[in-house]
């Protein structure tokens, strides 16, 4: 019998309305519909969400971690782009 | 919540039903843990058991209630013999390759979304609530195999003869869920649940659907096996209560 992978797939759910997809790990499938049934089932037993979004794994992009030096190191010393030099008002939580 | 009916023996035989139909579709589908055909798929199947076992443990536990006699769930699970299980033939018959497991549970999870959605109206208040939660663990028990009854149809040359043969061989065990004795007299004139033979045309529409769509043919087959709501089983449902029975019989009282 020839056996075939199914494609991976990544997983994103979200845990409540309001909240933004966060990634939680990855599962086969043979196409998308399947993988949410999938996801539904290995990733929300638990009550752990309310939406989920599958990709498949091939089109996510990535950077090269051998670039990693040139892309974010020189942020590091751009203190100015903190909006650390603002007196934030009595009351604001969530800035 | 109290119980209405007046009738215990037909209501505590009626609930039998439901809650052996729920046991045995559980214990089959428990019997696949650790043999999926993936792990993900696996995964589903096990949540799908033990949605089955629970389903029974709220059948079972008000039927030793209505009954009224000092058994509880688990005597009723694990102490009676087969002649006195009421479940549907169907549902014992084997899993077989995965097309024959998509294929019993489809055909029965397509009857029941029927059965369920009439027992949520059901004068007995505690049955309308089961049934209620059930139902929408069971649509997506459906939606599931569903799935997979289109995908092996309209698959390989393999996967759609295969599926074909599941379809064609259980076809005979669909008649029985839509038979009605007297205990279905009872529920039907005394409001607890449907008359089986009015459920017969949305089903039959709903898997007609299906069965195009899966590329497949609806089996011409006329003749029906029935009665394994009435305890006469296939030889099939003796070694799954042997299998299921043993521990709790060999060791009476035992706990984890």
């Amino acid at each position: 019998m020839s056996k075939q992978d199914w494609p991976l797939f990544e997983v994103f759910i979200r845990a409540k309305s309001g909240l933004s997809h966060r990634h939680v790990g990855s599962l086969h499938a043979a196409d998308a519909a399947m993988a949410i049934d999938h996801a539904r089932d290995l990733y929300t037993r638990r009550g752990e969400g309310v939406s989920i979004w599958v990709i498949e794994s091939r089109n996510i992009h990535a950077s090269d971690p051998a670039e990693s030096s040139a892309l974010f190191e020189p942020a590091a010393d751009k203190i100015y782009r903190h909006p650390t030099f603002y007196d934030v008002p009595d009351g604001v939580e969530n800035l | 919540m109290s119980i209405v009916s007046d009738n215990k023996d037909a209501l505590f035989a009626y609930l039998l039903r439901l809650g052996d139909n729920a046991l045995i579709a559980g214990q089959q589908l428990g019997k696949l843990v650790a043999h999926g055909p993936e792990l993900e798929e696996e995964m589903a199947v096990a949540n799908f058991a033990l949605d089955y076992i629970g389903q029974a443990r709220m059948f079972f536990s008000l039927a030793a209630e209505v009954e009224g006699a000092g058994r509880s769930e688990d005597d009723l699970a694990f102490l009676r013999d087969g002649m006195d299980f009421h479940n549907l033939l169907l549902l014992e018959q084997p899993n077989g390759d995965f097309a024959q497991t998509t294929a019993r549970q489809f055909l029965f999870e397509s009857f029941y979304q029927y059965q369920l959605a009439e027992l949520a109206k059901s004068k007995e208040p505690r049955i309308a609530e089961i049934a209620v939660r059930i139902a929408r663990e069971i649509r997506y028990h459906l939606r599931h195999h569903r799935q997979w009854l289109v995908r092996l149809g309209d698959g390989t040359e393999e996967s759609h003869q295969r599926m074909q043969r599941s379809v064609d061989d259980l076809w005979r065990f669909t008649g029985e869920m839509f038979s009605r004795d007297e205990i279905d007299t009872w529920a039907a004139e005394s409001g607890v649940g449907p008359d089986p033979s009015s459920l017969h045309d949305a089903w039959a529409a709903y898997v007609e659907a299906a069965l195009d769509e899966a590329t497949l043919r609806k089996p011409e087959q006329e003749w029906m096996a029935s009665g394994g709501k009435q305890g006469t089983h296939t030889e099939h449902l003796g070694y799954i209560l042997a299998e299921m029975q043993h521990i709790p019989r060999t060791y009476p009282g035992a706990e984890w």
